[in-house]
């Protein structure tokens, strides 16, 4: 039904490539450029080719809309978590040091690595979720005045 | 005055630039094109901002291992300032969202009035407003 | 020539084609050229960030600017209109002359930013070198962005997710989260 073959095999090869680039991004974001931001905005790109080139509906069966609606909140949550760990492991708020109890480096490694995956679990989802509540909408008012 | 502006160059351009997006936020009517322009007029505020944590002869502040294992890192090393590519990082996202936000709002008020040129926009308000007699 | 040179051989490239970008689009009335236009202007300032040595800024800028508002802008422009109307002249005029009257203000400013490139410029002796220096002991993690960006300045990022967050909240109560248009209506 889609006419665009050479669109839809590229894609399909690509989506899995921009997916791992995506992970990558992320989890070798202490030693080489990249983060939580960069990785978050690069899977949500995965995601909205996958749905241009395979429709919205298809799309919202990969991704279901209650998922970025989680995720969202989760991110946040999950950052805001990491600080109150810190917190009440005699730190202050948002000390990664505190997450290891002889207090080397080794906590500032941990507490990296968790408030990174909270910052790319909340922006993923941000950005699927705007894409769904675009895309997701009809053209109307074409009579409306004016 | 020459020699201020030749050693700023980068920063006289990327002012231009600004200006540039300047220009079209007010000179266009149509919301679309008016988010395009903020758009334009925030990429440039980021231009300027890593244009001056540039270092000269400095790359990226990521380090060796071996200097990471020794705990210090080289007296002749250099690099650009971390600081600012931190603040645009986080200032970039923080902008797509934003820019979605407003486009949001430009999609509803086209549901609502039918049109997204400000000119009709405020003459249908008042119209309106004559209407209730207000 | 060496590698220095070159790159700024190529910043003056990217001014160039920055500028005429930025005109083409204050040009076209036409909302798909101008939408297609900001991405590829996006595109050309992250290329731009790398040779301003701001690795993991191009990145996100490359992601954001030439995928994410794209594709924003033009599914906004889909379910707005297709073609701005044109400038009136009282419209060019005014905003000539708010455009002149900011310029010469930032212009007669420009003299007092530091030299392009100073390693002792106010900005670069401050808190940012200060990062690089404590980043090996204290962090120790190769990459000074991240460690900043997520552990000295945690608080601030985590006040930057939280603004994303309220971003995806406001979006999906404008636009109706689930995707079904105003289904409930018709």
């Amino acid at each position: 039904m889609n006419p665009y073959v050479v669109l839809r095999v590229v894609s399909k090869l690509l989506i899995p490539l921009i997916f791992l680039f995506g992970f990558y991004v992320h989890f070798h974001g202490e030693y080489s450029p990249g983060g939580g931001f960069s990785a978050g905005v690069v899977l949500g790109v995965g995601v909205i080719l996958y749905a241009l080139i395979f429709g919205m509906d298809a799309a919202r069966k990969a991704v279901p809309p209650w998922w970025a609606r989680i995720g969202m909140a989760m991110g946040a949550f999950i950052f805001a978590g990491v600080g109150f760990v810190s917190l009440f492991m005699g730190g202050n708020f948002l000390d990664y040091t505190a997450l290891d109890p002889n207090r080397t480096y080794l906590g500032q490694h941990l507490g990296i690595v968790a408030v990174e995956f909270g910052v790319r679990m909340s922006v993923t989802a941000v950005i699927i979720a705007i894409f769904y509540a675009f895309a997701g909408r009809e053209r109307t008012g074409d009579t409306a005045e004016g | 005055m020459i020699e201020i502006i030749a050693d700023r160059f980068t920063y006289a351009v990327i002012l231009v630039l600004m200006m540039v997006g300047l220009y079209a936020v007010i000179a266009t009517g149509n919301l679309v094109k008016r988010m395009v322009g903020l758009s334009i007029f925030q990429t440039s505020v980021f231009l300027l901002y890593i244009a001056t944590a540039k270092v000269t002869g400095g790359g990226p502040a990521i380090f060796d291992y071996s200097d990471l294992a020794a705990r210090t890192i080289p007296e002749d090393a250099i690099y650009a300032n971390p600081l600012p590519h931190v603040l645009i990082l986080t200032a970039i996202v923080v902008g797509v969202a934003t820019l979605a936000m407003g486009l949001a709002l430009v999609v509803r008020i086209r549901e609502v009035y039918g049109t997204i040129e400000d000119d009709e926009l405020s003459e249908i308000d008042h119209d309106d407003e004559l209407k209730k007699g207000v | 020539m060496n590698g220095a040179e070159i790159t700024q051989l190529f910043d003056y490239l990217f001014m160039v084609m920055l500028l005429f970008i930025g005109l083409a689009i204050i040009r076209l009335q036409n909302l798909f050229a101008v939408v297609m236009l900001t991405g590829v202007y996006s595109l050309i300032a992250a290329a731009w960030f790398v040779s301003l040595s701001a690795a993991d800024v191009a990145i996100t800028e490359a992601a954001v600017g030439a995928g994410i508002s794209t594709v924003l802008l033009l599914a906004a422009m889909l379910l707005t209109s297709g073609k701005a109307k044109p400038t009136t002249a009282f419209r060019h005029w005014a905003a000539l002359v708010v455009m002149t009257a900011a310029g010469a203000a930032v212009f007669y400013a420009l003299g007092d930013l530091p030299v392009y490139g100073a390693a002792d410029s106010p900005a670069n002796t401050g808190v940012g070198m200060a990062y690089i220096d404590r980043t090996p002991a204290e962090i120790n993690i190769p990459n000074v962005v991240t460690a900043v960006l997520a552990s000295y300045r945690g608080f601030d990022t985590m006040g930057e997710v939280f603004v994303v967050f309220a971003a995806g909240v406001g979006v999906a109560l404008l636009l109706n989260l689930s995707g079904r248009g105003k289904r409930g209506e018709d």
